[in-house]
């Protein structure tokens, strides 16, 4: 029998996780939503800002919040750059061609990280306070992840909701030809919305390496449970996301507590699979 | 004879001939990288007959490495012979797709969805061959046992020639289906489903009957692609058969040669494999990894400029060269 303050623990850490895991899903979803494109490559661009982090803070000594922020632009950098010079030559073609050209960068930054990194595993060391409650020993860097990951939300919610280029960002996801007959410029909405999903990915990727060691295959052991996320919640779908993150991180705790690691991700994407098939739209998808 | 079907003959011809003819030191690795052309473009097109309709699957890393596992242990714990090890696990992946493809077509998820549900799948397997590493030796794979000397029975063979010709089988066998196939009344019935699979049922076709059938066919196919590969490499490893990696692997190589045609699989494999081949001979051990990224590039780069594949393209551009030269004749002057 497995002590129930164990499972406390891993509950507890599982809700901690699901607060970056909803940040990696709410900036691919974003995109998603807008551009109709799965980002296969997503969570490797992550991986390419967590290396950057490193650099900055735990090579070079630059304070930490140096390193999140040089992350975020970042983020937004590459998040422009696979728009332009990947996603907008293929907007009209197959949908099978817009994934595998997202998958041909998978393999293109996952080799190249190899190529210039080796495959070590680096993480950053941060000198953080131990913090207990109840005998349960919570890691503050991931309370900090899971607080930031949350007031980020926050943030794209306003930004989606307040500002012009946010309505016009939720209106080209609601309907398409209409936005081009209102007379809004889609193409300055995709690289938008290609920004800020580049920059929540940027900001992840701040707030994974206080967590986890990266190393070049960081995307394939994050990359699918995101996805498995963005389906759950309903492609499109944020406030859907955001609840799936939550969900998805719990099974992977919980169950990776009374089995094994590679049992709770088996679970939960078995989890997926059921899911899908009980509520195609997403769990808040209302039955047509 | 048609002109078409001589130059096929003539190809048959020369691969039948093709390991004994001479190339001295390097006919082994020659013969190596043909044997991997063949299987892999055999699963290729084992993906292509549900990838055309556009059910793409993510996930046939799962089919490879059921077939290729379930073999593979059985030799290894039982002793039990590739040929009904082989026949249990083809059947054991007919039922695993059958459990996959029923609730697939029937709660009609497709597209993105589609996609996504097959990669999960694909991740299931990768996820439980490394969680059950106490007999499949998890994520540093499992050798298959050697049965010291040539045998029929355990289908392992010093001299690679048996497996060439045994690949070059399986590969013309592989075209054979698909052939039947495309002229087949399921080819009709499969393009309208994907084109909308209401419009479909309303003429009459079982939607979820076709779909079901072309998924357990693609699978069963993949299956058998993953028993030869490992009977051949005696090896297998959950990042080489299962996972998305592979499953990856093998949509880059059909889409880059033409995902509609005949022998898109084959050349988009073949080109991979060499490139593959050349990379790493060119760059051996020395810059880990840039192989790879160039083999990234030239997929984004060919994806972004060949949208219908190297193979596809060269037919439609064949096509339209006679339909040009003819244009400017009917124009009066």
């Amino acid at each position: 029998m497995i002590d129930p303050l164990f499972l406390a623990e891993a509950a507890i850490n599982g809700l901690l996780l699901g607060g970056v895991l909803a940040l990696l899903a709410l900036g691919l979803n974003l995109i998603f939503g807008v551009i109709d494109i799965v980002w296969i490559a997503y969570v490797d661009l992550v991986m390419i800002c967590m290396y950057a982090v490193y650099f900055i803070v735990q090579v070079y000594g630059y304070p930490m919040w140096l390193g999140g922020l040089a992350s975020v632009a970042l983020g937004a950098l590459l998040g422009i750059g696979v728009h332009v010079l990947i996603i907008s030559p293929i907007l009209a073609s197959a949908p099978l061609n817009q994934l595998l050209a997202t998958g041909g960068l998978l393999f293109f930054l996952q080799s190249f990280a190899t190529f210039l990194w080796t495959t070590d595993h680096r993480s950053v060391r941060l000198d953080l306070p131990r913090l207990e409650i109840l005998d349960m020993p919570i890691s503050v860097a991931r309370l900090i992840a899971f607080t930031l990951a949350v007031l980020a939300m926050l943030g794209l919610y306003l930004f989606l909701t307040r500002t012009y280029i946010g309505t016009a960002i939720r209106a080209v996801s609601q309907d398409r030809e209409a936005m081009s007959l209102m007379g809004a410029n889609p193409q300055r909405v995709y690289v938008v919305t290609s920004a800020v999903g580049g920059a929540m990915a940027g900001l992840a990727a701040a707030l994974l390496i206080i967590q986890y060691a990266v190393h070049p295959f960081f995307g394939a052991a994050f990359g699918p449970i995101t996805f498995m996320i963005c389906v759950l919640g309903g492609l499109g779908n944020m406030v859907g996301a955001f609840v799936a993150s939550f969900i998805m991180s719990e099974v992977i705790a919980i169950s990776g507590v009374i089995w094994s690691t590679e049992m709770g991700y088996v679970i939960a994407f078995v989890v997926f699979i059921v899911m899908i098939f009980a509520r195609p739209g997403g769990i808040l998808a209302r039955r047509s | 004879m048609t002109p078409a079907r001589a130059i096929g003959l003539l190809l048959v011809l020369l691969l039948l001939a093709a390991p004994f003819l001479p190339l001295g030191v390097s006919r082994e690795y020659t013969i190596h990288v043909m044997v991997q052309i063949f299987i892999w473009s055999f699963i290729g097109g084992a993906w292509s007959l549900m990838g055309r309709f556009g059910l793409t699957s993510l996930g046939h890393g799962a089919f490879l490495g059921i077939g290729a596992y379930t073999t593979t242990l059985l030799w290894n714990f039982f002793g039990l012979t590739p040929w009904l090890g082989g026949i249990l696990a083809v059947l054991l992946t007919a039922v695993f797709a059958l459990v996959v493809a029923y609730p697939c077509s029937r709660f009609q998820v497709v597209g993105h969805y589609f996609a996504l549900v097959t990669l999960a799948v694909g991740e299931v397997i990768r996820l439980l061959i490394v969680a059950e590493r106490d007999w499949t030796g998890g994520s540093l794979g499992v050798t298959v046992r050697p049965a010291g000397a040539d045998s029929l029975v355990a289908l392992q063979f010093a001299d690679k020639r048996v497996f060439y010709y045994g690949a070059l089988v399986l590969w013309l066998a592989g075209l054979y289906v698909w052939a039947r196939l495309d002229r087949s009344m399921a080819r009709s019935a499969m393009e309208a489903i994907g084109e909308d699979e209401t419009a479909a049922a309303s003429v009459g076709i079982h939607v979820t009957r076709f779909k079901i059938g072309i998924t357990v066919l693609s699978a069963v196919l993949t299956a058998i692609g993953g028993i030869a590969y490992a009977q051949y490499i005696s090896y297998v490893n959950p990042d080489t058969l299962a996972g998305i990696g592979v499953s990856l692997r093998i949509v880059f190589a059909v889409v880059l040669g033409g995902i509609y045609s005949l022998l898109g699989p084959t050349v988009g494999t073949a080109l991979t494999i060499a490139l593959a081949e050349y990379l790493r001979i060119l760059f051996g051990l020395k810059f880990i990894g840039m192989a790879e990224t160039i083999y990234g590039f030239l997929l984004i780069v060919f994806i972004i400029f060949l949208p219908s594949g190297i193979y596809g393209s060269l037919r439609e551009l064949l096509r339209r060269r006679p339909a040009a030269a003819a244009a400017p004749a009917r124009t009066p002057a």
